[in-house]
């Protein structure tokens, strides 16, 4: 199947992104949202979970936690395009939630022989977060800590995201057979969840304990079921740092247009007029390539895995240097903790390495296009 | 995606397999002239007879200048340019060679002259069979473009005289006519310019010198034009008197690929299949190259660098595409003024890795033989230079987009 022209963006796909910019800029501005994840800035505070739990359970009510639910499970049969657009429009307002987890998941379970209870799950308005990693943060589920003996898991998993939101986890586990995907209730006994000390104050993460938890296989090839589905988890990815990009880029702008020094504005020095420009070339970059890789997973095309690597690939360049042109071209208020700069700041330097950074997903992209390798003798 | 998986009109699709067959029939194959990488490096007559004769093939059947008017000596079509310049460059067919014509005078004299020049000029421009060059630059007068110190002078009846100084201009010695952006008013820096078209040929010896210049690469192309009492009709004027300025605006914004109307073109630097434009080409040369006994392609950090090129290629081409979807853009000038200033970069920056990868025999130029590919690399780099400097540095890119794009102060 080739790609539609327009990448499969319709009007359908234009009014989810309007309508999701207009509902984070009117439930959560950015000074609300500062009001309420900034309270603490003390650097070696606990970790805390801070977001508002009534957004996300408006966010279930308008269906966009069921968007990648194929429609054969009872999901609305919209394309990964108009999800990335609604991801994009999330990513601008750094809104904590679980929803782009929550997304994932779906993915995941898309690819899976036997997803139905993580399904009714999602319909029913559950979040779910993906735990699969080891202790050196692996990209993909092949190096899982957790084991699976009669049915139960044990083990650790790392680096979970906004795991104190999610309501269940699909759980990457390994068995004789190899890895496979396991539905977890959070609230399952014998799971313990310890929540990391991040930078980033729009998410959560934690590392996951498993005793002996009861666990149900919805999926045998985890490896398959991850890789088949990992382009459009970079795509979305891809989607959040996009617009969050977008939101440094304007802010940005808007500062030097009123700042002054030296009789000028700031922005009418080209030393600061160009690098803007810059970050703004790199922000199309990879919403062009979010898009494009949207597209190639809809279309079901061979090169989405390609177009995936490409698209974080980008993406987590986007993400430090729209960032740190944000901080630096704002000067000393750009480096207080009372500008909003930092909350986004803080977002892209997570979303930067969050399943995999900008050198991780090239390496990916070389094996496929230059072939792999070989090992040193 | 191939272009052809767009959705297209019936039309549109009848005329994509029209170009196909046609392509097919009549590509003229193997040039018996080393051609230029692209049309401002045309160095002597023979490249640019079997350029030229390419051209009026090309357009005589139909496929250049095919969404200009009928009576301006085109097809009358709307969005079909489009399609034949995606199927002359998947063919690979050589060049366009009246790329100043066909990008730059022709949107200009369309939206600016009177209906008697446009069907005086526009046909021949069209068919290539008279080149037009660009006569904007002074020495005086690069980025600062308005500088511009060529004077008009208005004779007793009715004419102009000019005087002055035009340089960087490519093709002039070859060109038939030239559009030039003169003073007629010293008070006024914008209100006292003003564009005409000039036929230079004509008045070689006569009121215009052209001196080739050479290029860093060894290459002639693009010239000093000097102009002695050169006397022209009123009538070879576009737009008002003082309107200069705003004319070459709408030049400017066509060659910055900014414009309303699809430039015809064929084969060359654009091409993804043209060995200066895809980082597939420098990843094949890494495949081909040794380095400490293994091919250079297996060296971890050329990968990555490599890399780092096609995820800007392929962003840059995705790019492209999504300017079309009206639910994917913010600002409607942001992509478009992107283009020139993110393509020639992207040359640049391909050009010299492909250099970088070579190692030791990136130091190889065209006559050695031992050179790889020909020593086009070398070539294609140092001519990227061109294309950062020309039609607006990559500095004033830079400004124009922070400007009306982001929306910044004016800078000086």
């Amino acid at each position: 199947m080739t790609q539609p022209k327009n990448f499969g963006y319709d009007d359908d796909a234009a009014a989810l992104k309007t309508q999701a910019e207009k509902f984070f800029t009117d439930r959560l501005p950015v000074d609300q949202l500062h009001a309420l994840v900034a309270q603490n800035p003390t650097p070696d505070r606990a970790p805390e979970v801070v977001w508002k739990p009534e957004i996300w359970r408006e966010m279930t009510e308008l269906g966009w936690s069921i968007l990648t639910v194929p429609e054969a499970h009872g999901g609305l049969g919209l394309p990964l395009v108009a999800v990335a657009g609604l991801i994009e429009a999330q990513g601008k307002s750094a809104c904590p939630s679980p929803l782009l987890e929550t997304l994932n998941s779906g993915l995941v379970l898309s690819h899976c022989s036997e997803p139905s209870v993580g399904f009714e799950a999602i319909l029913a308005g559950k979040a779910v977060s993906l735990a699969f990693s080891d202790q050196h943060g692996s990209c993909g589920p092949s190096k899982t800590l957790v084991s699976v003996t009669d049915g139960a898991l044990s083990g650790q998993a790392f680096f979970v995201q906004d795991a104190a939101k999610a309501d269940a986890y699909l759980v990457a586990a390994r068995s004789d057979t190899g890895v496979a995907w396991y539905w977890v209730d959070a609230k399952a006994a014998g799971l313990s969840c310890d929540h990391n000390a991040i930078i980033d104050l729009t998410r959560d993460q934690a590392t996951l304990t498993f005793n002996n938890v009861e666990a149900v296989c919805v999926g045998a090839d985890a490896e398959a079921a991850f890789a088949a589905a990992e382009p459009a988890i970079l795509a979305l990815l891809a989607a959040d740092i996009t617009g969050a990009g977008e939101w440094l880029l304007q802010t940005t702008v808007e500062y030097v247009s009123v700042r002054k020094q030296f009789d000028h504005a700031l922005g009418f020095f080209q030393a600061v007029k160009h690098p803007l420009v810059n970050v703004m070339s790199q922000i199309d970059e990879t919403k062009s390539l979010a898009y494009f890789a949207a597209c190639a997973y809809d279309s079901g095309e061979d090169r989405a895995a390609q177009a995936g690597h490409m698209a974080k690939a980008s993406a987590s360049v986007t993400a430090d240097f729209s960032a740190s042109r944000a901080v630096q071209l704002h000067g000393g208020i750009g480096f207080t903790w009372e500008a909003y700069v930092h909350l986004f700041f803080k977002r892209q330097v997570h979303s930067k390495a969050l399943y995999g950074d900008a050198i991780w997903h090239r390496s990916k992209l070389a094996d496929i296009v230059l072939g792999p390798v070989a090992a040193a003798q | 995606m191939s272009e052809s998986a767009r959705v297209e009109t019936p039309e549109q699709a009848e005329f994509r397999q029209y170009c196909r067959s046609w392509i097919a029939a009549n590509h003229p194959g193997e040039s018996p002239v080393r051609l230029p990488q692209s049309a401002i490096e045309i160095m002597n007559p023979d490249q640019m007879d079997f350029l030229q004769a390419w051209q009026k093939s090309a357009y005589d059947a139909g496929l250049v200048g095919c969404d200009y008017p009928k009576e301006c000596g085109g097809g009358g079509h709307t969005n079909f340019q489009r399609i034949a310049n995606d199927e002359l460059v998947k063919a690979k067919t050589p060049i366009l060679p009246n790329v100043i014509g066909l990008g730059m005078a022709a949107p200009t004299i369309l939206n600016h002259a009177s209906d008697e020049l446009k069907a005086k000029l526009l046909p021949k421009l069209l068919s290539g069979e008279e080149i037009w060059c660009q006569g904007f630059s002074e020495p005086g007068a690069g980025s600062d473009l308005a500088n511009v110190q060529t004077f008009a002078e208005p004779t007793d009846d009715g004419k102009w005289v000019i005087n002055g100084h035009k340089v960087w201009t490519s093709l002039a010695h070859f060109a038939d006519w030239m559009i030039i952006l003169v003073r007629t008013d010293k008070s006024h820096k914008y209100d006292g310019l003003s564009y005409f078209v000039v036929p230079i040929k004509a008045a070689l010896g006569k009121g215009v010198t052209v001196r080739p210049l050479i290029k860093m690469t060894g290459e002639t192309g693009f010239n000093e034009v000097l102009f002695e009492n050169l006397v022209i009709e009123d009538r070879m004027r576009l737009d008002e008197l003082g309107k200069g300025w705003q004319v070459a605006m709408t030049t400017l914004l066509f060659e910055r690929g900014a414009g309303n109307l699809d430039t015809p073109r064929a084969g060359g630097m654009e091409s993804k299949t043209s060995f200066t434009s895809s980082v597939g080409s420098v990843m094949k040369l890494a495949t081909e190259t040794m380095r400490n006994g293994k091919p250079a392609s297996e060296d971890p950090v050329l990968r990555d660098t490599l890399m780092q090129e096609l995820v800007k290629e392929e962003g840059f081409m995705q790019t492209q595409r999504r300017a079309r979807v009206r639910g994917l853009i913010d600002h409607p000038m942001r992509i478009p003024l992107q283009g020139k200033l993110l393509v020639s970069e992207l040359h640049q920056r391909t050009a010299n890795l492909a250099m970088e990868v070579a190692g030791a025999k990136g130091t190889l130029y065209l006559a050695d033989s031992a050179a790889p590919t020909g020593g086009q690399w070398p070539l294609a780099y140092m001519n990227s230079f061109g294309f950062t400097i020309a039609a607006g540095t990559s500095e004033v890119q830079r400004n124009i987009l922070g400007e009306r794009v982001l929306g910044l102060p004016k800078s000086k």
